[in-house]
């Protein structure tokens, strides 16, 4: 029995990982559930086409090169050296070591591409480190990044740095115990960059030896559950919501707003010459929707998936010709707000089984209007993301509430508005008068 | 320039029982702003120049809605939208063509799922178009070597992936076209789209026309062009407060045309 403690430990772990990441993730679907329903979706194929390019191929984190090639570096580090914990999983479970090494020549060199991936992730990582700390490159340092943001960036980083030196560290011991002849430890892959840490181990007994790698191996494994239960608390989510985030992202051309149906409704009644005004709306009709939105369920799945999917890189804010010249709006911080606003509802159900009234809501509390009306929706932010986040449609929808619901447009836009109302042009000139200029020298 | 020029209209058109080959949306700025009424007129001399068989909507016309839609007011652009479709429908328009992006987007993108369907294109792609049928000929005249920087209208350009179009007629002008750090899909705004254009600015350290004004006269132009009314005057007023306006000016590719050939 106590041969299989390790197994069951392992085993153990494993599961309350998994359980409590999986049980996370039901609560992150359920909010994204408190969103207005979207139509079917359309396009597949050329959705699909979208999640290889710009979520697999990374297609727009090169715009920017440093930091793309960079993303890139620590993306394929991360998906590759996972092949390596589906290896440690199985090992794990049955007690087996290095369960792959069949493989042979395909192993070692498997062992050897993991070694370099893990060495270009810890240069990037720092890299990242020195950029976000060192160098403090202007769209890290927003007001919204203060305090959690900042912090959580880092902790990823430092996360990952731990994972990597552990995994090499396990493989040097490792190598170390290969090299010694130790029992188990029968010789298996390449190991180009732990070869360099072997000089460490070289006094230790074999001992010793099988316990650093034990407990290399141990953290490493458990290090990654940890991690991976990190990510619902952290801006990290991004590793997985990018995908679906993709997916069900705009592939209209990006101009194209879209049109409120409630609204078609309505003015195609007013239009209608036939329509009874005084009628009484039918029988079992629904109420109005409300025009816009003020909180966080008037907006639909996709929005909240978005805010969910960001990782707070700011590529948007730092491309918002607003946010540039000093204005309030961020439109990473609109995605922020969404999010953050979205979870306090989402804790509010946890409590209450419901959501209960809680006097809040995104609007005032979260996103001030003077964020909203310095928007020129020129859809920068947009065409920033690399992973398809549209900010401008939380903006638009949230004017619509002002001006729809509340009557709170800014004063000359509502003088704009009832000049177009009144004479077909944002300016008080006459409709009749539209082809004057052909007259004029 | 002749006191008036020859602009028919579609009801007319109609009267003679007659379709033009495409309606000319001519807008709110290109009918009523004063600077945009010049480029309405250069472009319109170019139809006529290449022969297009063209009418507008003279009183007929209204709002297309875009900026009644980016200020939230849905109601009112769907008015809007609506009233002009019945209009245009009315008339069993095919093609369009305007010298504004908004409009071009409002007409091209979110007219068709309220009964308005056409083939909307902006004057820089009809022109082009004119070009490679060879019904228009550009060519350098007075704007040849001369450095311009070509600034992109947000809604013909990230809201509808035309980037070449203009840059192609300027490069027929034979001029030395140079770009700013930020253009193309990467475009910094002008600081009139989404209804800005009718309110002042929220407040902040600088206005938006200024810091693109800037980037436009870090390629030390001779000359800015431009491809929407509102860019236009945006840029116009930037070049006035930087007190350059003696020495650049602020055109629209249909002019830079129009005036290579002193039409």
């Amino acid at each position: 029995m106590l041969d299989y403690f390790p197994n069951i430990l392992f085993l153990i772990a494993l599961i309350v990982g998994i359980g409590f990441f999986t049980r996370n993730i039901r609560k992150v679907v359920r909010n994204i559930k408190l969103g207005r329903e979207i139509g079917e979706v359309t396009d597949k194929k050329e959705r699909w086409g979208n999640v290889v390019r710009i979520a697999l191929g990374q297609s727009k984190m090169v715009v920017r090169p440093v930091s793309g090639i960079m993303h890139i570096i620590v993306y394929v580090g991360f998906v590759i050296i996972n092949i390596e914990v589906l290896e440690i999983i199985i090992d794990g479970i049955f007690g087996t070591h290095r369960i792959f090494s069949f493989l042979g020549p395909v192993y070692d060199w498997l062992i050897a591409s993991f070694e370099v991936l893990a060495l270009l992730v810890l240069v990037a990582v720092v890299v990242f480190w020195i950029r976000r700390n060192v160098q403090r490159i202007k769209r890290f340092m927003n007001p919204e990044m203060k305090g959690w943001p900042k912090n959580d960036a880092n902790y990823i980083l430092y996360f990952e740095v731990v994972l990597m030196m552990l995994f090499l560290t396990m493989n040097a011991t490792d190598h170390q115990l290969q090299i010694l002849g130790a029992e188990h430890y029968s010789e298996a892959g390449m190991f180009p960059v732990s070869n360099f840490m072997l000089p460490l181990f070289s006094d230790m007994s074999v001992d010793t030896l099988v316990l650093v790698e034990r407990i290399a191996w141990w953290l490493h494994i458990l290090g990654i559950l940890v991690f991976l239960n990190y990510l619902y608390f952290s801006k990290h989510l991004h590793i997985l919501l990018a995908f679906p985030n993709v997916f069900f992202g705009k592939i209209n051309p990006k101009g194209q707003f879209s049109n409120l149906e409630s609204v078609t409704n309505e003015v195609k009644l007013m239009m209608d010459p036939n329509a009874d005004p005084f009628a009484a709306p039918p029988e079992g009709a629904e109420t109005p929707a409300k025009f816009g939105a003020s909180d966080v369920m008037d907006l639909n799945r996709v929005q909240l998936l978005n805010a969910y999917t960001c990782t707070e890189c700011g590529r948007c804010t730092s491309e918002c010709p607003a946010n540039q010249t000093g204005k309030k709006l961020s439109p990473r911080k609109i995605m922020m707000d969404t999010r953050d606003r979205l979870e306090e509802v989402g804790k509010n159900i946890n409590k209450n089984g419901e959501f209960k009234e809680d006097g809040k809501q995104l609007l005032d509390d979260y996103i001030s209007r003077e964020e909203l009306w310095a928007c020129t929706t020129c859809n920068a932010c947009v065409e920033a993301c690399p992973v398809s986040i549209d900010p401008l449609s939380i903006i638009m929808d949230m004017r619509q509430y002002l001006v729809m619901e509340q009557s709170a447009a800014p004063t000359e836009l509502n003088v704009a508005m009832t000049n177009i109302e009144n004479n077909g042009a944002p300016w008080p000139y006459n409709q009749m008068d539209r082809l004057n200029w052909k007259n004029e020298a | 320039m002749s006191e008036s020029i020859q602009v028919p209209t579609m009801a007319e058109y109609m009267a003679q029982g007659k379709q033009p080959e495409v309606l000319f949306w001519v807008g709110c700025a290109g009918s009523f702003d004063d600077r945009a009424k010049k480029i309405t007129k250069a472009f319109v001399k170019l139809l006529h120049n290449a022969g297009v068989d063209f009418a507008v909507l003279g009183t007929e016309e209204s709002c297309s809605g875009d900026p009644a839609k980016r200020a939230g007011n849905e109601f009112l652009f769907q008015m809007q939208a609506m009233m002009n479709i019945q209009v245009l429908n009315g008339y069993e328009i095919k093609k369009i063509v305007t010298a504004c992006p908004h409009c071009f987007n409002t007409l091209k993108n979110e007219y068709p799922e309220l009964g308005g369907n056409y083939d909307v294109v902006h004057h820089t792609q009809f022109l082009r178009d004119l070009l490679n049928e060879g019904r228009l000929k550009v060519e350098g005249g007075k704007f040849k070597g001369k450095r311009i920087t070509f600034h992109d209208p947000c809604y013909l350009g990230r809201a509808n992936n035309e980037y070449e179009a203009p840059r192609e007629l300027l490069r027929k002008l034979e001029v030395e076209l140079v770009e700013m750090k930020r253009c193309k899909s990467r475009g910094l705004c002008c600081g009139a789209g989404g209804a800005q254009m009718f309110k002042e600015p929220e407040k902040g350290d600088k206005d938006v026309n200024i810091e693109r004004t800037e980037e436009a006269l870090e390629t030390k132009p001779d000359m800015i062009a431009a491809g929407c009314p509102f860019c236009n005057t945006m840029m116009t007023d930037g070049i006035k407060a930087k007190e350059k306006e003696e020495e650049i000016s602020v055109m629209d590719v249909a002019e830079m045309i129009a005036n290579a050939e002193d039409l």
